[in-house]
């Protein structure tokens, strides 16, 4: 074997950095929307949402009419210049009243999601963290709250407390919390026994630096998963309670409400004063429900569906 | 297995008489007597007498004792809004007819549910698939009443094909036992999809394959009986889904079932039948869900019936 000089050239330098990250590092955020981007349902949802939200603001005030104000010429009348979602049987305008219900439903819905959030994050942290005796306790507990039927539970609540926005709220978020719990224990357990916590655990990490770096960042998508969820849940159950008789009472609008008064209209042929509430309703519910969907394969692209 | 279902059977007990004491203590929590009506009092011996004869003259521990002691004899008292009926009587009258209406419902939702979440798997990504899910979306977003609505306004209004409401021949049934089926299709269809594709990808579907059988016996014997084993967990809340939707169904189409019942005890706020139906509907669901648990051990080898400490 012949050994000549240029088998011994020193490796040129660019080569070294073959292994180095060119492209720059995404945060977990970044990455999560360069995925929901790619989903082009979940954006249209999310653009609904905001969509609604703006009219919900200012809905009431662009139509000129107040979502009280009560005139009995103007009973039942069809969609017109005037009254663009036309009136009920009290002369009250459609589309004043349907906007206005929107901040009730959407209030409704957003702050029982955010209770059941704090409450069940909360709950659900300390009994996955700490373990043991005390998780087991509380996991009892939750595991019976867990059997009672829910809706019967929200009923219940609403007879004894009397219908109202308040207790509408309470009524939900009384039984609601327990499944965000269920969840989050279960997120936290798992993660708690995984490698790179131990990993953590034996290089001196706090318990705090622990819940901060790994356990948050780790369970944080799931749960907003499960907070945009439950919003359209929650404003399912208030139109279902308003429906009974239960939720929201007059003069006050919420689309649980219009939609139970609007319903001899199939009858009588007022077809507006049901169509547009059970329409939002619908709409609200789709986009949250495509957005929730869009967040999960955004988080979790591991557990498509 | 034994061990399970006692335990499992114990909870079950525990929850219940948890949903007996809250509904107990929360309907004697409501301030006023459930005989005053707008504010007219009664005569006070009248009001003593039917405080005595409703129990309610007595201290509430012992009002609780004699609720239970009842219940154990499965007696839900007396009506207080109309004194000759009882609320046993109106369960009699009224839960056959929920319970034909549910049954058809979470049946049809099942059958129909499986189908079409199966059609979808199979045409993975293909017209039929987009257009089953976007059925599966709007089934969980539209609420049942809505889809009520909607029904009646075109198959009994419009084009007059079925009566518009109240109950009796099988026509009357179709429109509300549609509308309730509607979102419970949806979420059948969804998991069933799911679990079929990820079935449809494991090696003894392939060995199957390889075998020589025909597509139908492998999507039959070999993929389905895997996938729909989660929609068995799902039954449970499936039919309490269905029960309490049938409220406002019941109510829409004017049907005399235990929705009509309840409906007119919360707007009477006779608090014996509020009570009474809680109770009859929780302890059914309670049950129906410790049922499900325990079969679903059963046709599940696979799942170890201990509860382990890491299970969410």
């Amino acid at each position: 074997m012949i050994v000549s000089d240029d088998l011994f050239i020193p490796m040129r330098k660019d080569n070294l950095n073959a292994e180095a990250i060119v492209r720059p590092q995404l945060t977990f955020w970044q990455e999560a929307w360069l995925r929901l981007r790619g989903n082009k349902l979940a954006l249209m949802g999310l653009v609904v949402i905001i969509l609604l939200g703006v009219m919900a603001t200012i809905g009431p005030m662009i139509s000129g009419h107040e979502y009280a104000k009560q005139s009995i010429i103007m009973k039942n009348k069809p969609p017109s210049e005037t009254n663009w979602f036309g009136t009920d049987d009290f002369g009250r305008d459609v589309f004043t009243r349907v906007w206005y219900g929107a901040r009730i439903s959407l209030f409704v819905g957003l702050t029982a999601a955010l209770i059941d959030f704090f409450i069940g994050v909360l709950y659900g942290g300390i009994a996955g963290y700490l373990g043991g005796r005390i998780d087991n306790i509380m996991m009892r507990f939750v595991d019976i709250l867990y059997g009672l039927p829910y809706l019967l539970v929200v009923i219940l609540l609403m007879v004894v407390m009397g219908p109202g926005l308040l207790t509408i709220i309470i009524a939900l978020s009384a039984t609601g919390w327990i499944g965000m719990a269920r969840t989050v224990r279960g997120q936290v357990l798992q993660m708690k026994n995984s490698e790179y916590v131990l990993a953590a655990k034996t290089m001196g990490a706090k318990p705090f630096y622990i819940i901060r770096k790994h356990l948050l960042p780790n369970t944080i998508g799931i749960i907003i998963v499960y907070v945009t969820l439950s919003v359209p849940s929650a404003i399912f159950s208030e139109a279902f309670l308003s429906f009974l008789g239960l939720g929201i009472q007059a003069p006050m609008a919420s689309w649980g409400v219009m939609a139970n008064d609007g319903l001899p209209t199939i009858l009588s042929g007022h077809w507006w004063r049901l169509f547009f509430p059970a329409f939002l309703i619908s709409l609200t519910m789709l986009a949250f429900n495509v957005l929730g969907d869009g967040l999960r394969d955004a988080f979790d692209p591991k557990s498509r569906r | 297995m034994l061990s399970f279902v006692f335990r499992r059977f114990i909870s079950m007990i525990v929850t219940l008489w948890l949903i007996i004491t809250l509904t107990f203590f929360l309907m004697h929590a409501v301030p006023g007597s459930p005989f005053e009506k707008e504010g007219k009092a009664l005569n006070e011996a009248v009001a003593a007498n039917l405080n005595a004869y409703y129990n309610l003259d007595k201290p509430l521990l012992v009002q609780y004792g004699l609720y239970l002691q009842k219940l154990l004899q499965f007696d839900l008292g007396p009506s207080i809004a109309n004194s000759s009926d009882t609320v046993n009587k109106m369960i009699a009258r009224g839960f056959p007819v929920s319970f034909q209406l549910g049954l058809i419902s979470v049946v049809f939702a099942i059958v129909t549910g499986i189908a079409l979440g199966v059609i979808a798997a199979l045409r993975h990504n293909r017209l039929i698939d987009y257009l089953a899910m976007i059925i599966a979306v709007i089934g969980i977003s539209v609420p049942s009443f809505v889809v009520a609505s909607l029904l009646i306004k075109y198959l009994a209004v419009e084009w007059k094909l079925l009566p518009t409401a109240t109950w009796g021949t099988w026509q009357h049934v179709i429109m509300p036992a549609l509308a309730l089926a509607f979102g419970p299709i949806a979420i059948i269809a969804r998991l069933t999809r799911t679990n079929m594709l990820e079935v449809l990808t494991q090696e003894y579907i392939e060995t199957a394959r390889a075998k020589g059988l025909s597509p139908a016996t492998i999507v039959l014997k070999h993929a389905l009986r895997n996938a729909i084993l989660p929609v068995v967990t799902l039954l449970g809340a499936l039919i309490a889904n269905v029960l309490t939707g049938s409220f406002v169904i019941e109510k829409i189409f004017a049907i005399p079932g235990m929705g009509k019942y309840f409906v007119a005890g919360i707007n009477n706020r006779d608090y014996s039948v509020i009570m009474g139906t809680t109770v009859f509907y929780s302890a059914l669901l309670i049950f129906l869900m410790f049922v499900v648990d325990v079969l679903y051990g059963i046709i599940d080898p696979r799942i170890k019936l201990h509860r382990k400490e890491s299970e969410g």
